[in-house]
Protein backbone atom coordinates (compact mmCIF):
# COMPACT_ATOMS: atom_id res chain seq x y z
CA UNK A 1 0.00 0.00 0.00
CA UNK A 2 2.67 2.61 0.97
CA UNK A 3 4.73 1.41 -1.56
CA UNK A 4 2.00 1.96 -4.27
CA UNK A 5 1.47 5.22 -2.98
CA UNK A 6 5.15 6.29 -2.91
CA UNK A 7 5.50 5.10 -6.53
CA UNK A 8 2.17 7.18 -7.50
CA UNK A 9 3.92 10.73 -5.76
CA UNK A 10 6.74 9.42 -7.64
CA UNK A 11 4.66 9.56 -11.35
CA UNK A 12 3.03 12.15 -10.05
CA UNK A 13 6.59 14.82 -9.89
CA UNK A 14 7.34 12.88 -12.85
CA UNK A 15 4.33 13.84 -15.06
CA UNK A 16 5.06 17.56 -13.90
CA UNK A 17 8.55 17.45 -14.64
CA UNK A 18 7.65 16.38 -18.19
CA UNK A 19 4.86 18.64 -18.26
CA UNK A 20 7.25 21.71 -17.66
CA UNK A 21 9.75 20.75 -19.95
CA UNK A 22 6.98 20.42 -22.94
CA UNK A 23 5.73 23.98 -21.86
CA UNK A 24 9.06 25.35 -21.84
CA UNK A 25 9.62 23.68 -25.16
CA UNK A 26 6.64 25.04 -26.30
CA UNK A 27 7.08 28.61 -25.48
CA UNK A 28 10.54 28.51 -26.89
CA UNK A 29 8.72 27.78 -30.66
CA UNK A 30 6.51 30.38 -30.28
CA UNK A 31 8.76 33.06 -28.93
CA UNK A 32 9.69 34.11 -32.23
CA UNK A 33 6.11 34.42 -33.80
CA UNK A 34 5.83 36.41 -30.39
CA UNK A 35 8.12 39.15 -31.35
CA UNK A 36 6.92 39.50 -34.56
CA UNK A 37 3.40 40.16 -33.76
CA UNK A 38 3.98 42.35 -30.61
CA UNK A 39 6.29 44.40 -33.14
CA UNK A 40 4.08 44.62 -35.77
CA UNK A 41 1.75 46.66 -33.68
CA UNK A 42 4.66 49.30 -32.97
CA UNK A 43 6.17 52.42 -34.17
CA UNK A 44 9.16 52.07 -36.71
CA UNK A 45 11.01 54.07 -33.60
CA UNK A 46 9.67 52.17 -30.64
CA UNK A 47 10.97 48.78 -32.88
CA UNK A 48 14.29 50.26 -32.70
CA UNK A 49 14.19 51.62 -29.24
CA UNK A 50 13.24 48.02 -27.49
CA UNK A 51 12.10 45.48 -29.74
CA UNK A 52 11.07 42.85 -26.71
CA UNK A 53 8.95 45.66 -24.96
CA UNK A 54 4.76 45.53 -25.29
CA UNK A 55 3.44 47.98 -27.43
CA UNK A 56 1.72 50.96 -25.73
CA UNK A 57 -0.14 52.02 -28.57
CA UNK A 58 -1.70 50.07 -31.86
CA UNK A 59 -0.50 50.90 -35.05
CA UNK A 60 -2.96 49.70 -37.78
CA UNK A 61 -1.85 51.53 -39.86
CA UNK A 62 1.23 49.21 -40.04
CA UNK A 63 -1.34 46.81 -41.30
CA UNK A 64 -3.03 48.76 -44.04
CA UNK A 65 0.25 50.19 -44.98
CA UNK A 66 1.25 46.69 -45.74
CA UNK A 67 -1.80 45.36 -47.00
CA UNK A 68 -1.60 47.86 -49.49
CA UNK A 69 2.00 47.84 -50.57
CA UNK A 70 2.44 44.05 -51.05
CA UNK A 71 -1.47 44.20 -52.51
CA UNK A 72 -1.93 40.78 -50.28
CA UNK A 73 -5.52 39.97 -51.64
CA UNK A 74 -4.46 39.85 -54.70
CA UNK A 75 -0.85 37.82 -54.09
CA UNK A 76 -3.16 35.74 -51.69
CA UNK A 77 -5.98 34.95 -55.28
CA UNK A 78 -2.98 34.00 -57.57
CA UNK A 79 -1.44 31.77 -54.47
CA UNK A 80 -4.98 29.98 -54.31
CA UNK A 81 -5.67 30.05 -57.60
CA UNK A 82 -1.97 28.09 -58.58
CA UNK A 83 -2.03 25.64 -55.67
CA UNK A 84 -5.82 25.27 -56.24
CA UNK A 85 -5.97 24.17 -59.88
CA UNK A 86 -2.46 22.75 -59.88
CA UNK A 87 -3.42 20.16 -56.97
CA UNK A 88 -7.03 18.69 -58.51
CA UNK A 89 -5.12 17.95 -61.93
CA UNK A 90 -2.04 16.52 -60.09
CA UNK A 91 -4.30 14.25 -58.37
CA UNK A 92 -6.43 13.43 -61.20
CA UNK A 93 -4.27 13.04 -63.68
CA UNK A 94 -1.84 11.18 -61.12
CA UNK A 95 -4.65 8.89 -60.65
CA UNK A 96 -5.16 8.07 -63.93
CA UNK A 97 -1.71 6.78 -64.65
CA UNK A 98 -1.11 5.16 -60.99
CA UNK A 99 -4.46 2.92 -61.15
CA UNK A 100 -3.54 1.95 -64.82
CA UNK A 101 -0.19 0.78 -63.63
CA UNK A 102 -1.52 -0.81 -60.83
CA UNK A 103 -4.19 -2.89 -63.01
CA UNK A 104 -2.30 -3.34 -66.31
CA UNK A 105 1.45 -3.45 -64.97
CA UNK A 106 3.51 -4.39 -67.94
CA UNK A 107 7.04 -3.37 -69.47
CA UNK A 108 6.71 -0.32 -69.98
CA UNK A 109 4.74 0.86 -67.24
CA UNK A 110 7.22 -0.91 -64.81
CA UNK A 111 9.95 0.90 -66.36
CA UNK A 112 7.85 4.38 -66.15
CA UNK A 113 7.56 3.50 -62.40
CA UNK A 114 10.71 3.06 -62.03
CA UNK A 115 11.90 6.86 -63.75
CA UNK A 116 8.95 8.27 -61.36
CA UNK A 117 10.93 7.27 -58.59
CA UNK A 118 14.19 8.14 -59.32
CA UNK A 119 13.03 11.41 -60.76
CA UNK A 120 12.09 12.05 -56.97
CA UNK A 121 15.94 11.97 -55.88
CA UNK A 122 16.48 15.06 -58.68
CA UNK A 123 16.77 18.74 -56.72
CA UNK A 124 14.38 21.48 -58.17
CA UNK A 125 17.91 23.44 -58.39
CA UNK A 126 19.47 20.86 -60.98
CA UNK A 127 16.90 21.24 -63.49
CA UNK A 128 15.97 25.16 -63.02
CA UNK A 129 18.45 26.51 -65.43
CA UNK A 130 17.41 24.60 -68.21
CA UNK A 131 13.72 24.77 -67.22
CA UNK A 132 13.73 28.36 -68.15
CA UNK A 133 14.71 27.73 -71.86
CA UNK A 134 12.05 25.27 -71.84
CA UNK A 135 9.64 27.40 -70.42
CA UNK A 136 9.99 29.99 -73.25
CA UNK A 137 9.79 26.97 -75.85
CA UNK A 138 6.30 26.35 -74.31
CA UNK A 139 5.09 29.54 -73.70
CA UNK A 140 4.72 29.12 -69.60
CA UNK A 141 6.80 32.26 -69.39
CA UNK A 142 5.20 35.09 -67.32
CA UNK A 143 1.66 32.87 -66.80
CA UNK A 144 -0.65 31.69 -63.80
CA UNK A 145 -1.60 28.57 -65.57
CA UNK A 146 2.12 27.99 -67.02
CA UNK A 147 3.33 27.86 -63.50
CA UNK A 148 0.45 25.14 -62.80
CA UNK A 149 1.59 23.14 -66.11
CA UNK A 150 5.13 23.05 -64.45
CA UNK A 151 4.19 22.32 -61.07
CA UNK A 152 2.45 19.69 -62.56
CA UNK A 153 5.49 18.50 -64.63
CA UNK A 154 7.38 18.34 -61.24
CA UNK A 155 4.96 17.10 -58.78
CA UNK A 156 4.02 14.02 -60.97
CA UNK A 157 6.91 11.40 -59.82
CA UNK A 158 6.26 11.86 -56.03
CA UNK A 159 2.28 11.82 -56.70
CA UNK A 160 2.37 8.88 -59.11
CA UNK A 161 4.32 7.62 -56.36
CA UNK A 162 2.36 7.73 -53.78
CA UNK A 163 -1.16 6.87 -55.61
CA UNK A 164 0.50 3.69 -56.51
CA UNK A 165 1.15 2.63 -53.05
CA UNK A 166 -2.36 3.61 -52.13
CA UNK A 167 -4.05 1.74 -55.25
CA UNK A 168 -2.86 -1.89 -54.65
CA UNK A 169 -5.21 -1.56 -51.58
CA UNK A 170 -8.36 -1.16 -53.55
CA UNK A 171 -9.95 -4.35 -53.73
CA UNK A 172 -10.65 -5.25 -57.70
CA UNK A 173 -13.36 -7.33 -56.82
CA UNK A 174 -16.16 -4.16 -57.21
CA UNK A 175 -14.27 -3.13 -60.70
CA UNK A 176 -14.63 -6.57 -62.31
CA UNK A 177 -18.36 -6.71 -61.59
CA UNK A 178 -18.58 -3.33 -63.37
CA UNK A 179 -17.07 -4.44 -66.30
CA UNK A 180 -19.47 -7.35 -66.48
CA UNK A 181 -22.03 -5.14 -66.50
CA UNK A 182 -20.49 -3.37 -69.69
CA UNK A 183 -18.93 -0.48 -68.12
CA UNK A 184 -16.19 1.05 -69.74
CA UNK A 185 -12.92 1.74 -68.35
CA UNK A 186 -13.30 5.18 -68.11
CA UNK A 187 -16.55 4.84 -66.55
CA UNK A 188 -15.17 2.21 -63.93
CA UNK A 189 -12.22 4.71 -63.16
CA UNK A 190 -14.85 7.61 -62.92
CA UNK A 191 -17.62 5.89 -61.04
CA UNK A 192 -15.91 3.42 -58.91
CA UNK A 193 -12.34 3.86 -58.34
CA UNK A 194 -12.10 7.72 -57.80
CA UNK A 195 -14.75 7.39 -55.12
CA UNK A 196 -12.62 4.76 -53.60
CA UNK A 197 -9.47 6.53 -53.82
CA UNK A 198 -11.01 9.74 -52.53
CA UNK A 199 -8.93 10.26 -49.12
CA UNK A 200 -5.93 8.96 -50.61
CA UNK A 201 -6.37 11.72 -53.04
CA UNK A 202 -7.13 14.17 -50.02
CA UNK A 203 -3.81 12.72 -48.35
CA UNK A 204 -1.68 13.76 -51.64
CA UNK A 205 -3.27 16.87 -51.95
CA UNK A 206 -1.98 17.62 -48.18
CA UNK A 207 1.45 17.03 -49.04
CA UNK A 208 1.73 18.99 -52.15
CA UNK A 209 -0.07 21.92 -50.93
CA UNK A 210 2.26 22.79 -48.76
CA UNK A 211 5.03 22.67 -51.20
CA UNK A 212 3.11 24.78 -53.74
CA UNK A 213 1.53 27.26 -51.44
CA UNK A 214 4.91 28.05 -50.36
CA UNK A 215 7.05 27.58 -53.06
CA UNK A 216 9.31 30.92 -53.88
CA UNK A 217 12.09 29.81 -56.33
CA UNK A 218 10.14 28.45 -59.26
CA UNK A 219 7.55 31.41 -59.03
CA UNK A 220 10.56 34.00 -58.92
CA UNK A 221 11.72 32.79 -61.82
CA UNK A 222 8.77 32.24 -63.86
CA UNK A 223 6.28 35.33 -63.40
CA UNK A 224 7.52 38.43 -63.88
CA UNK A 225 4.46 40.53 -63.76
CA UNK A 226 3.63 42.05 -60.60
CA UNK A 227 -0.11 41.15 -61.22
CA UNK A 228 0.79 37.71 -61.05
CA UNK A 229 2.94 37.34 -57.92
CA UNK A 230 1.88 35.30 -55.41
CA UNK A 231 2.57 35.14 -51.41
CA UNK A 232 6.13 34.78 -51.25
CA UNK A 233 6.65 36.35 -54.40
CA UNK A 234 4.62 39.45 -52.91
CA UNK A 235 6.51 39.17 -49.79
CA UNK A 236 10.02 39.06 -51.26
CA UNK A 237 9.37 41.75 -52.98
CA UNK A 238 7.66 44.08 -50.76
CA UNK A 239 11.51 43.34 -48.26
CA UNK A 240 13.24 44.49 -51.71
CA UNK A 241 11.91 47.70 -51.80
CA UNK A 242 11.79 48.40 -47.99
CA UNK A 243 14.89 46.70 -46.72
CA UNK A 244 14.52 46.10 -43.12
CA UNK A 245 11.64 48.72 -42.32
CA UNK A 246 10.16 46.35 -39.85
CA UNK A 247 7.41 48.35 -38.95
CA UNK A 248 5.16 47.64 -42.25
CA UNK A 249 7.41 44.29 -42.81
CA UNK A 250 6.19 42.68 -40.04
CA UNK A 251 2.81 43.33 -39.80
CA UNK A 252 3.16 42.03 -43.55
CA UNK A 253 4.63 39.00 -42.35
CA UNK A 254 2.41 38.28 -40.07
CA UNK A 255 -0.66 38.10 -43.06
CA UNK A 256 1.36 36.43 -45.54
CA UNK A 257 1.56 33.26 -42.36
CA UNK A 258 -1.94 34.23 -41.56
CA UNK A 259 -3.71 31.74 -44.14
CA UNK A 260 -1.48 28.76 -44.13
CA UNK A 261 -1.22 29.04 -39.98
CA UNK A 262 -5.24 29.24 -40.28
CA UNK A 263 -5.34 26.16 -42.43
CA UNK A 264 -3.08 24.06 -40.18
CA UNK A 265 -5.16 24.65 -37.06
CA UNK A 266 -7.95 23.67 -39.10
CA UNK A 267 -7.22 21.02 -40.21
CA UNK A 268 -4.31 19.71 -37.94
CA UNK A 269 -5.31 15.93 -37.28
CA UNK A 270 -6.72 15.62 -41.29
CA UNK A 271 -2.83 17.51 -41.89
CA UNK A 272 -0.72 15.36 -38.95
CA UNK A 273 -2.74 11.68 -40.69
CA UNK A 274 -1.50 12.88 -44.17
CA UNK A 275 2.29 13.44 -43.38
CA UNK A 276 2.34 10.24 -41.90
CA UNK A 277 0.63 8.39 -44.95
CA UNK A 278 2.64 9.81 -47.06
CA UNK A 279 6.21 9.53 -45.22
CA UNK A 280 5.41 5.97 -44.60
CA UNK A 281 5.18 5.25 -48.29
CA UNK A 282 7.88 7.62 -49.04
CA UNK B 1 -7.17 -10.61 -80.29
CA UNK B 2 -5.43 -7.79 -82.44
CA UNK B 3 -8.46 -5.29 -81.81
CA UNK B 4 -8.32 -5.92 -77.98
CA UNK B 5 -4.33 -5.27 -77.93
CA UNK B 6 -5.28 -2.00 -79.98
CA UNK B 7 -7.83 -1.06 -77.47
CA UNK B 8 -5.87 -1.82 -74.80
CA UNK B 9 -2.70 0.71 -75.92
CA UNK B 10 -5.12 3.27 -76.52
CA UNK B 11 -6.59 2.95 -73.29
CA UNK B 12 -2.77 2.86 -71.80
CA UNK B 13 -2.34 6.50 -73.60
CA UNK B 14 -5.47 7.60 -72.46
CA UNK B 15 -4.59 6.92 -68.84
CA UNK B 16 -1.00 7.05 -68.75
CA UNK B 17 -0.35 9.87 -71.45
CA UNK B 18 -0.97 13.13 -69.43
CA UNK B 19 1.23 12.22 -66.99
CA UNK B 20 4.03 11.13 -68.67
CA UNK B 21 3.42 13.92 -71.23
CA UNK B 22 3.68 16.77 -68.45
CA UNK B 23 6.89 14.83 -66.75
CA UNK B 24 8.94 14.47 -70.24
CA UNK B 25 8.37 17.98 -70.99
CA UNK B 26 9.24 19.72 -67.67
CA UNK B 27 11.78 17.08 -66.05
CA UNK B 28 13.13 15.09 -68.48
CA UNK B 29 13.68 17.11 -70.76
CA UNK B 30 15.21 19.91 -68.44
CA UNK B 31 17.61 16.85 -67.11
CA UNK B 32 18.81 16.01 -70.98
CA UNK B 33 18.95 19.79 -71.90
CA UNK B 34 20.47 20.61 -68.91
CA UNK B 35 23.02 17.80 -69.24
CA UNK B 36 23.73 19.42 -72.58
CA UNK B 37 24.10 22.96 -71.30
CA UNK B 38 26.76 21.87 -68.92
CA UNK B 39 29.38 21.46 -71.69
CA UNK B 40 28.34 24.97 -73.64
CA UNK B 41 29.31 28.38 -72.45
CA UNK B 42 25.55 29.58 -72.72
CA UNK B 43 24.42 33.21 -71.36
CA UNK B 44 21.11 32.57 -71.12
CA UNK B 45 19.83 35.11 -72.98
CA UNK B 46 21.32 34.20 -76.71
CA UNK B 47 19.84 31.46 -78.58
CA UNK B 48 23.21 30.61 -79.43
CA UNK B 49 25.55 28.53 -77.61
CA UNK B 50 28.98 27.17 -78.01
CA UNK B 51 30.08 23.68 -77.15
CA UNK B 52 32.89 23.76 -74.47
CA UNK B 53 33.86 20.17 -73.70
CA UNK B 54 35.15 19.67 -70.00
CA UNK B 55 35.97 23.36 -69.41
CA UNK B 56 33.23 24.02 -67.34
CA UNK B 57 33.81 21.47 -65.12
CA UNK B 58 37.42 21.87 -65.19
CA UNK B 59 36.68 25.18 -64.33
CA UNK B 60 34.45 23.56 -61.18
CA UNK B 61 37.12 21.75 -59.82
CA UNK B 62 40.18 23.54 -60.88
CA UNK B 63 39.23 27.40 -60.28
CA UNK B 64 36.25 28.13 -58.16
CA UNK B 65 37.49 28.02 -54.61
CA UNK B 66 33.75 29.24 -54.07
CA UNK B 67 31.73 26.32 -54.80
CA UNK B 68 33.98 23.82 -52.85
CA UNK B 69 33.58 26.33 -49.53
CA UNK B 70 29.88 26.08 -50.76
CA UNK B 71 29.71 22.16 -50.71
CA UNK B 72 31.87 22.26 -47.38
CA UNK B 73 29.40 24.47 -45.87
CA UNK B 74 26.39 22.31 -47.19
CA UNK B 75 27.97 19.09 -45.64
CA UNK B 76 28.84 21.10 -42.41
CA UNK B 77 24.99 22.38 -41.91
CA UNK B 78 23.77 18.68 -43.11
CA UNK B 79 25.60 16.68 -41.13
CA UNK B 80 24.92 19.18 -37.90
CA UNK B 81 20.80 19.46 -38.78
CA UNK B 82 20.52 16.00 -39.22
CA UNK B 83 21.92 15.07 -35.82
CA UNK B 84 20.32 18.09 -34.41
CA UNK B 85 16.91 17.77 -36.19
CA UNK B 86 16.47 14.01 -35.23
CA UNK B 87 17.24 13.87 -31.55
CA UNK B 88 15.23 17.19 -31.06
CA UNK B 89 12.30 15.65 -32.75
CA UNK B 90 12.55 11.96 -31.13
CA UNK B 91 12.86 13.42 -27.76
CA UNK B 92 9.98 15.89 -27.90
CA UNK B 93 8.07 12.40 -29.88
CA UNK B 94 8.64 10.38 -26.48
CA UNK B 95 7.68 13.49 -24.61
CA UNK B 96 4.16 14.05 -25.87
CA UNK B 97 3.49 10.42 -25.93
CA UNK B 98 3.35 10.51 -22.43
CA UNK B 99 0.65 11.03 -20.43
CA UNK B 100 0.97 14.65 -20.54
CA UNK B 101 -1.65 17.50 -20.48
CA UNK B 102 -2.46 19.10 -23.89
CA UNK B 103 -0.21 16.99 -25.53
CA UNK B 104 -2.09 17.41 -28.66
CA UNK B 105 -1.62 21.23 -28.40
CA UNK B 106 1.75 20.84 -27.61
CA UNK B 107 2.30 18.65 -30.70
CA UNK B 108 0.39 21.31 -33.20
CA UNK B 109 3.07 24.11 -31.54
CA UNK B 110 5.98 22.00 -32.57
CA UNK B 111 4.76 20.60 -36.14
CA UNK B 112 3.58 24.50 -36.71
CA UNK B 113 6.77 26.56 -37.91
CA UNK B 114 6.56 23.28 -41.06
CA UNK B 115 3.58 24.38 -42.35
CA UNK B 116 4.47 28.10 -42.96
CA UNK B 117 7.11 28.78 -46.00
CA UNK B 118 11.07 28.65 -45.69
CA UNK B 119 11.59 32.37 -47.58
CA UNK B 120 9.01 33.65 -45.22
CA UNK B 121 10.45 32.37 -41.61
CA UNK B 122 13.70 33.34 -43.02
CA UNK B 123 12.37 37.28 -42.78
CA UNK B 124 10.76 36.30 -39.42
CA UNK B 125 14.16 35.14 -38.09
CA UNK B 126 16.14 38.03 -39.72
CA UNK B 127 14.46 40.37 -37.46
CA UNK B 128 14.74 38.20 -34.79
CA UNK B 129 18.79 37.72 -34.89
CA UNK B 130 18.89 41.47 -36.01
CA UNK B 131 15.99 43.21 -33.58
CA UNK B 132 14.97 41.17 -31.01
CA UNK B 133 17.76 39.28 -29.80
CA UNK B 134 19.93 42.59 -29.16
CA UNK B 135 17.15 43.61 -27.01
CA UNK B 136 16.34 40.25 -25.02
CA UNK B 137 20.80 40.76 -24.87
CA UNK B 138 20.38 44.77 -23.57
CA UNK B 139 18.08 43.76 -21.11
CA UNK B 140 19.63 40.41 -19.63
CA UNK B 141 23.48 41.26 -20.86
CA UNK B 142 23.71 37.71 -21.91
CA UNK B 143 26.68 37.13 -23.96
CA UNK B 144 24.78 34.01 -25.99
CA UNK B 145 21.80 37.72 -27.11
CA UNK B 146 25.07 40.03 -27.33
CA UNK B 147 26.94 37.77 -29.77
CA UNK B 148 26.95 39.65 -33.65
CA UNK B 149 24.35 37.41 -35.14
CA UNK B 150 24.04 37.05 -39.02
CA UNK B 151 27.33 39.30 -38.44
CA UNK B 152 30.27 36.85 -39.16
CA UNK B 153 30.39 32.95 -41.00
CA UNK B 154 30.29 31.50 -37.08
CA UNK B 155 26.76 33.36 -36.46
CA UNK B 156 25.86 32.85 -39.43
CA UNK B 157 26.24 29.42 -39.84
CA UNK B 158 24.26 28.88 -36.02
CA UNK B 159 21.53 31.15 -36.86
CA UNK B 160 21.00 28.55 -40.26
CA UNK B 161 20.86 25.78 -38.12
CA UNK B 162 18.48 27.29 -35.52
CA UNK B 163 16.09 28.08 -38.00
CA UNK B 164 16.38 25.42 -40.23
CA UNK B 165 16.14 22.36 -36.90
CA UNK B 166 13.45 24.84 -35.05
CA UNK B 167 11.33 24.38 -39.04
CA UNK B 168 12.00 20.49 -39.51
CA UNK B 169 11.82 19.01 -35.90
CA UNK B 170 7.79 19.19 -35.98
CA UNK B 171 7.97 17.20 -38.78
CA UNK B 172 10.05 14.31 -37.79
CA UNK B 173 8.03 14.53 -34.20
CA UNK B 174 4.98 13.54 -35.95
CA UNK B 175 6.99 10.50 -37.58
CA UNK B 176 8.50 9.35 -34.62
CA UNK B 177 5.22 9.48 -33.08
CA UNK B 178 4.05 7.15 -35.20
CA UNK B 179 6.31 4.74 -35.03
CA UNK B 180 5.98 5.25 -31.20
CA UNK B 181 2.04 4.45 -30.65
CA UNK B 182 2.80 1.94 -33.16
CA UNK B 183 4.53 -0.40 -30.85
CA UNK B 184 2.64 -2.82 -28.84
CA UNK B 185 1.32 -1.63 -25.48
CA UNK B 186 1.68 -5.52 -23.72
CA UNK B 187 5.70 -5.42 -24.55
CA UNK B 188 6.06 -2.03 -22.40
CA UNK B 189 3.45 -3.39 -19.84
CA UNK B 190 5.41 -6.29 -19.40
CA UNK B 191 9.21 -4.58 -19.76
CA UNK B 192 7.39 -2.17 -16.91
CA UNK B 193 6.67 -5.47 -14.82
CA UNK B 194 10.05 -6.78 -15.15
CA UNK B 195 11.25 -3.60 -13.55
CA UNK B 196 12.59 -1.99 -16.73
CA UNK B 197 13.83 1.45 -16.37
CA UNK B 198 12.97 4.14 -18.75
CA UNK B 199 16.34 4.12 -20.16
CA UNK B 200 16.61 0.58 -21.03
CA UNK B 201 12.99 0.34 -22.11
CA UNK B 202 13.87 3.58 -24.45
CA UNK B 203 17.29 1.52 -25.94
CA UNK B 204 15.54 -2.30 -25.70
CA UNK B 205 12.09 -1.94 -26.59
CA UNK B 206 11.33 1.32 -27.88
CA UNK B 207 14.35 2.56 -30.33
CA UNK B 208 14.77 -1.19 -32.35
CA UNK B 209 11.33 -0.68 -32.99
CA UNK B 210 11.31 2.72 -34.10
CA UNK B 211 14.28 1.98 -36.88
CA UNK B 212 12.24 1.79 -39.97
CA UNK B 213 11.11 5.73 -38.54
CA UNK B 214 14.39 6.69 -37.97
CA UNK B 215 15.41 5.39 -41.95
CA UNK B 216 12.26 7.93 -43.07
CA UNK B 217 13.48 11.16 -40.42
CA UNK B 218 17.17 10.38 -41.74
CA UNK B 219 16.17 10.76 -45.47
CA UNK B 220 14.26 13.33 -45.35
CA UNK B 221 16.86 15.55 -43.21
CA UNK B 222 18.86 14.51 -45.45
CA UNK B 223 16.97 15.24 -48.55
CA UNK B 224 15.76 19.09 -47.15
CA UNK B 225 19.46 19.92 -45.40
CA UNK B 226 21.40 18.92 -48.86
CA UNK B 227 18.92 20.72 -50.89
CA UNK B 228 18.33 24.13 -48.18
CA UNK B 229 17.88 27.15 -50.41
CA UNK B 230 14.76 29.68 -49.46
CA UNK B 231 15.56 29.79 -45.49
CA UNK B 232 19.31 30.93 -46.71
CA UNK B 233 18.66 33.43 -49.50
CA UNK B 234 16.02 35.15 -46.85
CA UNK B 235 17.53 34.85 -44.13
CA UNK B 236 21.26 36.29 -45.11
CA UNK B 237 21.08 35.88 -48.66
CA UNK B 238 24.32 34.13 -48.48
CA UNK B 239 26.06 36.54 -46.64
CA UNK B 240 28.24 37.97 -45.08
CA UNK B 241 30.65 37.77 -47.67
CA UNK B 242 29.29 34.43 -49.11
CA UNK B 243 29.80 32.87 -46.06
CA UNK B 244 26.77 31.02 -45.51
CA UNK B 245 26.37 30.25 -49.59
CA UNK B 246 25.17 26.79 -49.99
CA UNK B 247 25.57 24.58 -52.33
CA UNK B 248 22.08 25.57 -54.35
CA UNK B 249 22.94 29.06 -53.89
CA UNK B 250 26.12 28.84 -55.25
CA UNK B 251 24.10 27.27 -58.72
CA UNK B 252 21.38 30.55 -58.61
CA UNK B 253 24.02 33.35 -58.18
CA UNK B 254 26.35 31.49 -61.16
CA UNK B 255 23.44 31.66 -63.36
CA UNK B 256 20.50 34.36 -62.16
CA UNK B 257 23.09 36.48 -61.59
CA UNK B 258 26.21 35.66 -62.97
CA UNK B 259 24.13 35.35 -66.43
CA UNK B 260 26.68 31.84 -66.75
CA UNK B 261 24.14 29.81 -67.14
CA UNK B 262 26.60 27.36 -68.71
CA UNK B 263 28.85 26.96 -66.29
CA UNK B 264 25.60 26.82 -63.92
CA UNK B 265 24.17 23.87 -65.55
CA UNK B 266 27.83 22.30 -64.96
CA UNK B 267 27.28 23.08 -60.99
CA UNK B 268 23.46 21.65 -61.24
CA UNK B 269 24.19 18.47 -62.64
CA UNK B 270 26.75 18.21 -60.28
CA UNK B 271 24.86 18.79 -57.90
CA UNK B 272 22.41 16.27 -59.15
CA UNK B 273 25.22 13.40 -58.71
CA UNK B 274 26.42 14.34 -55.20
CA UNK B 275 22.55 14.53 -53.78
CA UNK B 276 21.74 10.83 -55.61
CA UNK B 277 24.94 9.53 -54.37
CA UNK B 278 24.44 10.54 -50.59
CA UNK B 279 20.78 9.24 -51.04
CA UNK B 280 21.58 5.89 -52.47
CA UNK B 281 24.22 5.50 -49.89
CA UNK B 282 22.18 6.44 -46.61
CA UNK B 283 19.19 4.32 -47.64
CA UNK B 284 21.30 1.14 -48.05
CA UNK B 285 23.36 1.61 -45.03
CA UNK B 286 20.39 2.16 -42.91
CA UNK B 287 18.27 -0.56 -44.93
CA UNK B 288 21.22 -3.22 -43.80
CA UNK B 289 21.20 -1.74 -40.28
CA UNK B 290 17.18 -2.18 -40.01
CA UNK B 291 17.68 -5.67 -40.75
CA UNK B 292 20.63 -6.60 -38.81
CA UNK B 293 18.81 -4.56 -35.68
Amino acid sequence: MRRSQSSRYRTQGRTALLSTIATVGALVFLVPFYFVVINSFKEFGDILRNAAAFPTTMEWGNYVIGYRTSNFLRAFGNSLYVTAISLILMVFLGALAAWRMVRRPHRVSKILFGVFVVAMVIPFQSVMIPLMRIVRMFDLLNSRNGLIVIYLGLGMPFTVFLLHGFARTVPVELEESAYLDGAGTLRVFGAIVLPLLQSMLATVMILQAFWIWNDFLLPLLVLFDDRLQTIPIAIFGFFGQYNDQWDYALATLVMGIAPIVIFFLVMQRFIIRGVVAGSLKG
Amino acid sequence: MVRDRKREIVTDALFLGPAVILFAMIVVAACMLGIYYAFTDWNGISLQSNWVGWENFRTIFGDDPQLGYSALFTLRLTLTSVILSNVIGLALALLVTRAIAFARVFRAIFFLPNVIGGIILGFIWRFIFTSAIPAIGDLTGWGFFELPWLGDAFTGFWAIIIVFTWRTTGYLMVIYIAAIMAIDDALIESAQIDGASSVQMFRRIILPLITPAITICLFLMLSWATKIFDVIFSLTRGGPFDSTEAFALNIYFEAFEANNYGLGSAKAVLFFLVVGIVTLLQVGITKRWEIEA
